[in-house]
């Protein structure tokens, strides 16, 4: 029992204070019939053996470790500095609890007061929360916003068909107690299909950005509909590529949700991720999740302190739009320190370089025969590549060649079977794309 | 002591990495589309190293010292979670892999969800909530969702005792269910007389029940198994909060007892870090009643092994006889909670540790209630205890004494900091006043148990003699006591864009 410190002497004298002969005394409130059963669990195991078994079964997955990978559709493979993983290694970060005490939690607070001011920066908005569980949760609880925004009259709620399919899912699981219209996202549809399905009843629009398959929509004029209508206008956003492209401020969001786990945070098979989220000025009343504030200590010194506290489950209890109690705390140190690392110039440089190397991998496949590139509309670092066989043939074959290919678009959208959506970041070099092509040109 | 913020330490044109210049031809960029500022930080790699390890030491953690934060369970986490969580072939595996791909990761999330079942004595759990108050949304959908699919809609009603945490009231309305509060009675207890009235009141509308066991309060129910069965009688379902289970690992099996579902807080009693607020993980385990009904995809065994092996890891966990797992929706699903299927990182490290503890997991609950029960005997007499008897992994103090009027819970709190403990849990459970909720943790020794009692002991002295050391505290802290009305009144929220109304200098 190496975390339990224990020893007999100590036990003893610690049951003659409690004044109980046992620690088995100590339950007699636990029913009889139930207390101590015998629990159906391996025989305790050291470091050596666990870490043995666990590096085993990591052994068994084909991560990006080993493989060339070009699988995107919501997890990004990036690059991260390696101070992040050191900063977040240390304990006083990772062993400490939200920062309810903020005399002994100043760290704790100041990260989570310069990440708010970095999804600031990045989305345009004039404001940002301490994060939620992910992209998807984010999605979720801006139509809770929505939804008090309009005063609990307006049930309506169109998502584009084009947000990620996991976040459209959530947000039908967060609500489905709500008795509420969500609409949009059934059949293909443009923004102009979703501008015309607005009216007196629509609490909000959400429109992906970059979409599901990786493009960049033709906004102008959506965000004058959406207030035109009363509703507010939501950006389902991935960061990195809000580097390069126009902030959603300047597009007319109202609020802006998205997934930070290209910010520095790895794969790690789907989580933890933090889920970021930023409005106007004018909503931040009305937003759910933790909140950090700049204010003053008794002496005067610049300090920071949850606040708007009275909007949480704690103290609103069943009158509080959301349950949540904590953010995603260590995410969002993560997303903060690569945020800092990166900065200004390199979040550029790297998000440029996605897009380089995307365009260079489309313009390859584009050129081979049997496949075809979707070169519609502009895009960041995914494409979507029409296949001449199904993408789980594709997919098996690359694997042999060390490649992790893209992701079958078929699942989510039965129009695009045979379709592909092929991920390309700044980690995939030349050589990669290369093989990657050379071997699509042997499977027409 | 302040930190600048990191916007104030940069240099225009200054870069903490460096990239590699494009090895492809590059592409014109779409200039109409492009943005022309990006207001991030311009820090070099050690200003920005020296920045986050001075905010780091203005931090307590567990690592530092004492931390008795009721119902928070801060355990120490054992540094192999994280080497483990870190290991490539978890941190590098993309969420859509293909399953055949990514078979170690769900032979891990399989064996979880086992344990996790057996632990508390379920048919089956899922790990996919991200933390404890989305297990509860989990929970209470689930429990909507099979009286929808029984025909029983107008079961809209979840019985919350008082002492419940805010939690489980904002979950029931987030539901769209509505929530009916139960008194607790003289001991600490759910008042059964109050719940038998409401099971007569609202009988056939009741849709189930919340209750956290061991209490807020930190003590079992006696009566948890009446309750149980007066909740059953009258149709509704039994959710039970897990926020406390770590005082009942091998002491007893919530789903022995009668419960229905509960959520488990693996940042909590299975020892994954709770990083600041989180992430976390708040899976849920159920029994066969409600197991059509979990969030998804959950991890199953097929049959069909015919796609197993990959014959380069036979030498590892792909032997020829393992069994092929898949990801899979339960039938009857309350559907997704998050995007892929939950916070995988925060499932390694608790597999990690019950694999350490494994059938000594029950010595982790003995001890936690033992080390709570000792500090309780020793502070007896020197605080008011509203409950004066056994306890479960924590207890409830108040923080107040007669005659001395200037002296509350929160000024306890902090002058507990100037002897380096984080303090307890303050004004929670709200039914208790000036309460001071007390966890040690079964992984404290009695030398910093003793420690703690006696600067307990001192306070309570100071609090008589020389009040104001405690209304002035803390005194060693990076920063002294905050205006929280200057934060909500003015509220600056960030540092970019800067408000108009901020007034940015650091005043030191």
């Amino acid at each position: 029992m190496s975390f339990i410190p224990h020893t007999d002497a100590e036990r003893q004298q610690m049951l003659a204070a409690i004044g109980v002969p046992t620690i088995e005394d100590l339950f007699d409130v636990v029913p009889s019939a139930y207390r101590f059963p015998s629990l159906n669990l391996p025989e305790p195991g050291s470091e050596i053996e666990i870490m043995a078994e666990l590096q085993a079964m990591s052994e068994a997955n084909d991560h990006a470790g080993d493989f060339a990978i070009f699988r995107g559709a919501g997890a990004y493979h990036h690059f991260v500095p390696s101070a992040v993983n050191h900063m977040l290694l240390r304990g006083e970060f990772y062993t400490a609890y939200t920062p309810y005490q903020p005399e002994m939690s100043q760290g704790t607070l100041q990260a989570i007061f310069e990440f708010q001011s970095m999804i600031s920066a990045l989305t345009g908005m004039d404001a940002a929360n301490a994060s939620h569980y992910d992209g998807a949760t984010s999605l979720a609880e801006a139509v809770t916003v929505a939804l008090e925004v309009g005063r609990r009259k307006r049930n309506k709620i169109i998502l584009s068909p084009t947000i990620h399919p996991d976040y459209r899912a959530v947000t039908r699981t967060y609500h489905q107690g709500q008795n509420l219209n969500i609409v949009g996202d059934e059949t293909p549809a443009s923004v102009d299909d979703l501008a015309a399905m607005l009216d007196g009843d629509t609490a909000m629009l959400a429109i992906a950005y970059p979409t599901f398959l990786g493009q960049i929509e033709n906004l102008a004029g959506l965000a004058e509909k959406v207030h035109q209508a009363g509703a507010l206008l939501v950006f389902v956003a991935n960061p990195m590529a809000l580097a390069l492209f126009k902030s959603p401020g300047e597009l007319g969001a109202d609020i802006v949700v998205g997934e930070g786990q290209p910010l520095g945070i790895p794969l790690s098979y789907g989580g933890p991720y933090v889920g970021y989220f930023a409005c106007k000025q004018e909503y931040v009343r009305k937003i759910a999740g933790r909140i950090v504030g700049e204010t003053r200590d008794s002496d005067g010194k610049r300090a920071y302190v949850m606040t708007l506290r009275p909007r949480e489950q704690d103290i609103r209890r069943d009158k509080a739009t959301s349950n949540i109690c904590t953010n995603q705390g260590l995410m969002a140190l993560a997303a903060t320190v690569y945020l800092a690392m990166m900065g200004k110039h390199g979040m550029r440089k790297a998000a440029e370089l996605c897009y380089h190397k995307a365009h260079y991998a489309a313009d390859q496949i584009y050129r081979l025969h049997g496949f075809s590139v979707d070169r519609s509309k502009p895009f960041f670092n995914e494409f979507v590549v029409r296949c001449p066989r199904s993408v789980t043939d594709i997919n098996a074959a690359l694997l042999e060649r060390g490649i992790i290919g893209g992701y079958d678009l078929g699942r989510d959208y039965p129009h695009l079977k045979n379709h592909m959506l092929l991920c390309v970041t700044e980690m995939n070099s030349r050589y990669e794309i290369d093989s990657l092509v050379d071997t699509l040109r042997d499977l027409k | 002591m302040t930190e600048p913020l990191i916007y104030e330490i940069g240099s225009t044109g200054r870069m903490g990495v460096r990239l590699p210049a494009p090895d492809v031809p590059t592409s014109p960029l779409p200039d109409d589309l492009l943005r022309h500022e990006l207001d991030l930080p311009e820090v070099g790699e050690l200003q920005a190293v020296r920045h986050f390890v001075n905010l780091s030491q203005m931090n307590h953690s567990i690592d530092k010292g004492f931390y008795p934060l009721g119902s928070c369970t801060m355990k120490y986490n054992p540094k192999v979670n994280e080497d483990a969580a870190r290991l490539p072939g978890f941190a590098q595996l993309h969420p859509l892999t293909d399953e055949d791909g990514s078979q170690g990761a769900l032979a891990l999330m399989f064996q979880l969800q086992e344990w996790l079942a057996e632990i508390a004595g379920f048919s089956a759990s899922s790990l996919v909530p991200a933390a404890g108050a989305q297990g509860e949304l989990a929970g209470i959908l689930m429990i909507r969702a099979y009286h929808l699919h029984h025909s029983d809609a107008k079961r809209t009603k979840i019985l919350v005792p008082n002492s419940a945490h805010g939690t489980n009231p904002a979950t029931v309305t987030m539901a769209g269910l509505q929530v009916v509060e139960l008194p607790s009675d003289a001991d600490g207890n759910v008042d059964l007389v109050a719940l038998r009235a409401a099971c007569a009141e609202h009988g056939d509308e009741v849709a189930g029940m919340m209750i956290t066991v061991p209490s807020t309060l930190g003590l079992f129910d006696a009566g948890i198994i009446e309750i149980i069965n007066v909740v059953h009688a009258c149709g509704g379902l039994m959710y039970m909060d897990g926020a406390n289970m770590n005082s009942l690992l091998g002491i007893v099996k919530p789903g022995q007892l009668g419960f229905d579902v509960m959520h488990y807080n693996l940042h909590k009693t299975f020892s994954t870090p709770h990083g600041g607020g989180g992430p976390g993980c708040g899976a849920v385990g159920v029994n066969e009643k409600l197991k059509p009904y979990l969030p998804g995809p959950v991890v199953v065994i097929v049959e069909d092994k015919s796609n197993g092996a990959h014959p380069d890891d036979a030498d590892t966990l792909m032997l020829d006889d393992a069994p092929l797992y898949r990801l899979q929706m339960p039938e009857q699903s309350i559907g997704r909670l998050k995007a892929f299927w939950g916070n995988f990182g925060m499932h390694v490290r608790a597999y990690a540790y019950i694999r350490m503890y494994g059938t000594d997991l029950r010595e982790v609950s003995r001890h936690a209630v033992l080390n709570a029960n000792y500090i309780r005997a020793k502070l007896r007499g020197v605080y008011p205890m509203p409950y004066d008897r056994v306890c479960a992994h924590e207890f409830v103090i108040e923080g107040h004494f007669p005659g001395v009027d200037s002296v509350h819970a929160l000024d306890i709190s902090k002058r507990l900091m100037d002897y380096g403990i984080h303090p307890p849990t303050n004004y929670f459970p709200l039914i208790v006043p000036e309460a001071l909720l007390i966890e040690p943790t079964e992984t404290e020794d009695k030398a910093t148990l003793d420690n703690f009692i006696d600067v307990m002991r001192k306070i309570a002295d100071e609090a008589k003699t020389d009040p104001t050391l405690l209304t002035s505290a803390p005194h060693i802290t990076p920063v002294k006591r905050l205006d929280e009305v200057r934060a909500a009144k003015q509220l600056v929220l960030c540092c970019r864009p800067i408000p108009e109304w901020a007034d940015t200098q650091a005043g030191d």
